[in-house]
């Protein structure tokens, strides 16, 4: 084995792949843009949406309601609100998005609420859309406080406490640190971009580096040169892994950044709120330890990109027989995100699935020594096959000759 | 020195089964000699070619190049052969001087080394105005210059041209054609294929015609001539794949 070799070839690889604009592309561009875009892009703006959509005064009908002045006062007293006239195709006004709810006040409210007779009010709403969901919002808001209103009043008219219905009070308290918050809340997402970046990071320059020669007719004369093939490939699979492992470290380098400054622009756009937004917290130590277990899944994306890509005659061949590994990795990636699946020692044994759930607990401050191992010893095992493969393949006349 | 003896590959097609593309070819050449074989495509020119240059591997029969065999010292042979063909192209996005330093240390030579010889190769083939243009700027002259000093930074004993001037307008073709009889001249062993009948006239000390992976006729110009008593060699070359 010759490592001078092994050098020369990855050095001219190296320098070739970074005048290669496709590569360059891949490799610094995608992962340095994508990042903000995620964190900063959606986040300003799903916080300017709410925002525009709290500012946004919905319109609401009150359908029936002329015997119940006390209701009706408390419904017109309403801020945040603007009552229209009540029309008899209201439903059809919430589906089109005209007015965004309505009140159905049932006739004899006042009396029967008065009496103590059973009484129900329907609150008409489009679920799923934002604006009808403020409507509804406000409107049950004001109707449990006349509700509640009500009660207080016949309570205090028997002379009994308030606290005879509301013995005691329930209050929701969050124990988790802020990054395992975090963790839950988006954890999933990060490794799985961070994988997929890893693999296109890898996909041009393998495929440069192999169809693209043999396209290119450069191929033939680097095989003419003293060189063995096994360094040749060696010192091409290093470039692919280096092109790889950028994109990677990129990819989570923006990552700390976008979410530095996401969360400071977040906070002053949304000052007062309680979004989830605010809750983002990650740390260095758990972006270095994604990266730690992402690296063997390199490995493994590169020598298997390499070898499938020297069987293509051209880059456009190459490029047909990768395409169909994208929902291969991005299946197990998306198995990851769905809620439920949790790491086991099954699942560690599973290529891409297990970086991807291990790192989303890693992001959130779990380590699961035993299945850490497992899976990084794993991940080096397949990667180990595939650059094996892949040098096998080097060696064959059919493959390297095809036409 | 090349010397084969009753090499052969076999290929294996899904489609066509066992195919002979090189077929029991005997052959030698000295040093300072051209030799050259003449062929249609697809007669076994390029794949024995590559056998000799160690790119592909003989499935029967034997070859020494330079005094190494082609089957068990593939590296040393490469390290004494300079081949060049169409299909041997040059990086793009490297410059013609990156490119050759590059095959030289390829070659296991140091720096200091490559740029001696370097500055001999680009002076003597008047390189120097675009030593340091990407390849993919360059003119198909140009580039075939540059090949030229890749083949040649090693120094090598033996040099195996296929069809080096295929596709090239007169002037490129010119070129090789010159940089051939230079490499006899210089006492190195020359192996060339072509199908250009006045190449071959102008060049070759020995010919061999090949058909079908069989060589099936060696000699000079001359002997071929009296052989056959034609003097044009394109209807010697009739004569002989088509009795």
């Amino acid at each position: 084995m010759s490592l001078r070799n092994i050098g020369i070839v990855y050095r001219k690889e190296l320098m070739d792949s970074l005048r290669d604009r496709r590569t360059l592309i891949s490799m610094v561009v995608v992962p340095i843009l994508i990042m903000p875009l995620l964190t900063i892009g959606l986040g300003v703006l799903a916080v300017d949406i709410a925002g525009k959509a709290k500012q946004q005064i919905p319109e609401v009908m009150i359908l029936g309601g002329a015997d119940s002045p006390q209701l009706m006062a408390q419904l017109t007293a309403l801020k945040d609100i603007e009552i229209v006239p009540s029309r008899p195709d209201y439903a059809d006004e919430i589906s089109n998005k005209q007015i965004r709810a309505a009140v159905e006040i049932p006739p004899g409210f006042d009396a029967a609420v008065q009496s103590g007779q059973p009484v129900t009010v329907k609150i008409d709403n489009y679920q799923g859309d934002l604006n009808s969901g403020f409507a509804t919002d406000t409107l049950r808001k004001a109707l449990r406080d006349y509700r509640d209103a009500t009660v207080s009043r016949r309570l205090e008219s028997r002379g009994l406490p308030v606290t005879l219905i509301t013995p005691f009070d329930i209050k929701d308290q969050n124990v988790a640190p802020p990054e395992k918050v975090t963790g839950a809340e988006i954890g999933g997402l990060i490794p799985y971009i961070v994988i997929l970046l890893c693999m296109t990071g890898a996909m041009y320059p393998a495929i440069d580096l192999t169809a693209g020669e043999k396209e290119r007719g450069t191929m033939e004369t680097i095989l003419s040169s003293p060189v063995s093939r096994l360094h040749l490939v060696l010192g091409k699979f290093l470039m692919v892994l280096t092109a790889s492992l950028a994109t990677a470290a990129l990819a989570v380098t923006s990552m700390g950044v976008s979410f530095g400054i996401g969360r400071r622009m977040l906070m002053s756009m949304a000052s007062g709120s309680d979004s989830g937004a605010m809750q983002l917290t990650i740390t260095f130590k758990s972006v270095l330890a994604v990266f730690g277990m992402v690296v063997p899944l390199a490995v493994l994306f590169s020598a298997a990109l390499l070898a499938i890509s020297l069987h293509a005659k051209s880059y456009k061949e190459a490029q047909s027989y990768i395409s169909p590994l994208i929902p291969i990795i991005i299946i197990p990636a998306v198995v990851s995100l769905l809620p439920g699946v949790e790491l086991n020692a099954h699942l560690a044994l599973i290529p891409v699935l297990n970086t991807s759930l291990v790192s989303k607990e890693i992001i959130t401050g779990t380590y699961h020594w035993k299945l850490i191992v497992l899976i990084f010893a794993s991940s080096c095992a397949y990667a180990a096959i595939a650059l094996g493969i892949a040098v096998k393949l080097f060696q064959r006349e059919d493959v390297l000759f095809r036409t | 020195m090349i010397e084969t003896h009753q090499l052969g590959k076999r290929f294996f097609d899904k489609k066509r089964g066992e195919i002979r593309a090189v077929d029991g070819v005997s052959f030698r050449c000295e040093p300072g000699r051209i030799y050259g074989l003449l062929g249609a495509n697809g007669a076994g020119k390029t794949t024995t070619l590559r056998m000799l240059a160690t790119i592909l591997e003989p499935t029967e029969g034997s070859a020494t190049v330079a005094g190494f065999d082609v089957a068990t010292q593939a590296e040393q042979v490469r390290r004494n052969v300079g081949f060049l063909s169409t299909a041997t192209a040059l990086y793009g996005r490297l410059t013609a001087e990156e490119i050759v330093r590059y095959f030289g240390r390829l070659h296991g030579m140091d720096d200091a080394t490559i740029s001696k010889r370097e500055d001999a190769i680009f002076a003597r083939l008047e390189m120097n105005e675009f030593r340091d243009r990407r390849c993919d700027k360059l003119s198909t002259g140009m580039k075939q210059k540059v090949s030229i000093a890749r083949t040649l930074i090693h120094d090598p004993s033996v040099m195996i041209f296929d069809e080096p001037t295929l596709g090239l307008d007169v002037m490129a073709a010119r070129t090789i054609v010159g940089f051939i009889r230079e490499c006899r001249d210089q006492g190195k062993t020359v192996v060339f294929s072509t199908h250009v009948m006045s190449e071959v006239e102008k060049l070759c000390d020995t010919i061999g015609i090949i058909d079908k992976g069989r060589l099936l006729v060696e000699g000079s110009l001359e002997e071929l001539r009296s052989r056959y008593r034609q003097t044009d060699l394109e209807e010697i070359f009739v004569q002989v794949v088509e009795p």
